[in-house]
């Protein structure tokens, strides 16, 4: 039969593309549905209610723990976009700064839903949405963020440790988190636990590659290691906060996915023949950590950068 | 250390659609090794789920037709009719034809 080319009835079943353009609501970013981020609710179709037992203003300041850590590391990672070694990697890791700042989103949007008062005010009658008001109008010390996922990264091979350690300890949290009592929450975990799998496959191959690679690459990665070992055991500290969501079985105490993180991270290195660094942690002041708001001075200025056109423009619309 | 190379291999792409029935050459690009091509390829190629399967091959594994060859190879085909089976009925519920 002399092809005919694709008709209505026989669809172009060859053509991956084809069909892409078809009226899919998942695919309002190019164009086909009018997509209005100013109405559209972000967490639509969840039940929001406030489960019991559980004080509004711990689970809106764990929900902006939450978020906060993907948020931070999004932006971080966003920054390697067109520094990376090869347009893929530009690619690959702008991807992954995209999954998590959807994860920030939802997050947020939970926090200023379960206790409006976290929300910073702004001049009246302005559009900016709760969620961006907590992102783009909170100083530095107002962030809960890990501080594992503010710090610069100097080379690739920080990038790449950085999220190995980021993205098999926030799998292990989110694997967990899906049986939270709060719909949102565990929601937001069941669609993150696929992407942070990626995130963590992505890496684990990125730390094998580099370590068995050159001198050079394997030089870069131990080194890395050694300098970002130290925030590894700030990530399964338990702050009270998170202690009393757990209790109540909305939230995933940290502390418990500590084992299953270094087993992980000990096949990791042990596929690429690296030693466990045996480095101190680093400190907090006065005890108080990223999860108090007590942070390295990288953050306020990578807060700078990210916050500087939301602020000048208070009444926007975006 | 010996064999280091400047570039990372090229790789060309095939990607099954969701409704599709064979993987389709989609593009190529560059990657360290098999399997960081297959994550590669995801990140480039399917990032508004167009496939739900991934091939990936090293651009030099593949042996082409070269285009000098084009008269000897494909104009003997152009005349003969007889070859398409246009002559005839396919019945309506035979797809993909």
């Amino acid at each position: 039969m002399v092809s005919t080319g694709p008709t209505d009835e026989q669809p172009d079943t060859d053509n991956p593309y084809a069909g892409l353009l078809g009226g899919d609501p998942s695919h309002w970013a190019f164009g086909i549905a009018a997509y209005d981020a100013q109405s559209a609710d972000p967490l639509a179709g969840v039940d929001a209610t406030l489960p019991d037992g559980v004080d509004r203003r711990d689970l809106a300041t764990y929900a902006v723990m939450l978020a906060d850590d993907a948020l931070v590391m999004s932006h971080r990672l966003s920054q390697w976009c067109s520094n990376a070694p090869d347009l893929e990697e530009d690619i690959a890791l702008a991807n992954t700064a995209l999954d998590l700042l959807g994860q920030a989103r939802l997050l947020l949007a939970r926090a200023a839903a379960a206790d409006p008062s976290v929300v910073p005010a702004l001049p009246e009658g302005s559009p900016v949405l709760p969620e961006d008001a907590l992102a783009y109008f909170r100083e530095a010390g107002d962030f809960r963020n890990v501080r594992l996922a503010e710090v610069e990264d100097r080379d690739f091979a920080d990038v790449v440790v950085r999220l190995l350690v980021f993205s098999t300890w926030r799998l292990a949290l989110l694997e967990r988190l899906r049986g939270s009592r709060d719909s949102v929450l565990a929601a937001v975990a069941a669609k993150g636990v696929k992407e942070l799998a990626y995130h963590r496959d992505y890496a684990g191959r990125w730390f094998l590659t580099l370590a068995q690679g050159t001198d050079e690459s394997r030089a870069r990665t131990v080194a890395a290691l050694d300098r970002i070992w130290p925030l590894r055991s700030e990530l399964t500290d338990v702050h009270d906060v998170e202690a009393r969501v757990a209790d109540c079985g909305v939230g995933v105490d940290p502390s418990t996915v500590s084992a299953e993180v270094d087993a992980v991270l000990a096949q990791v290195f042990a596929v690429s023949d690296v030693v466990r660094p045996d480095a101190s942690p680093l400190a907090g002041v006065h005890g108080r950590k990223g999860r108090d708001g007590l942070h390295t001075e990288a953050l306020s200025r990578m807060l700078a950068e990210m916050q500087v056109v939301a602020r000048a423009h208070p009444m926007g619309r975006w | 250390m010996s064999g280091v190379r400047a570039e990372w291999p090229l790789y060309e792409v095939f990607v099954r659609g969701k409704r599709g029935l064979n993987h389709v050459h989609v593009g190529s690009l560059h990657a360290p090794d098999d399997e960081m091509a297959v994550r590669h390829a995801r990140d480039v190629y399917t990032r508004r789920s167009e496939g739900v399967s991934i091939w990936v091959v090293r651009s030099d594994a593949i042996t082409a037709s070269s285009p000098d060859e084009k008269d000897p190879m494909f104009a003997p085909s152009a005349d003969k009719v007889y070859r398409h089976p246009t002559f005839y009925d396919i019945p309506d519920d035979v797809p993909h034809m």
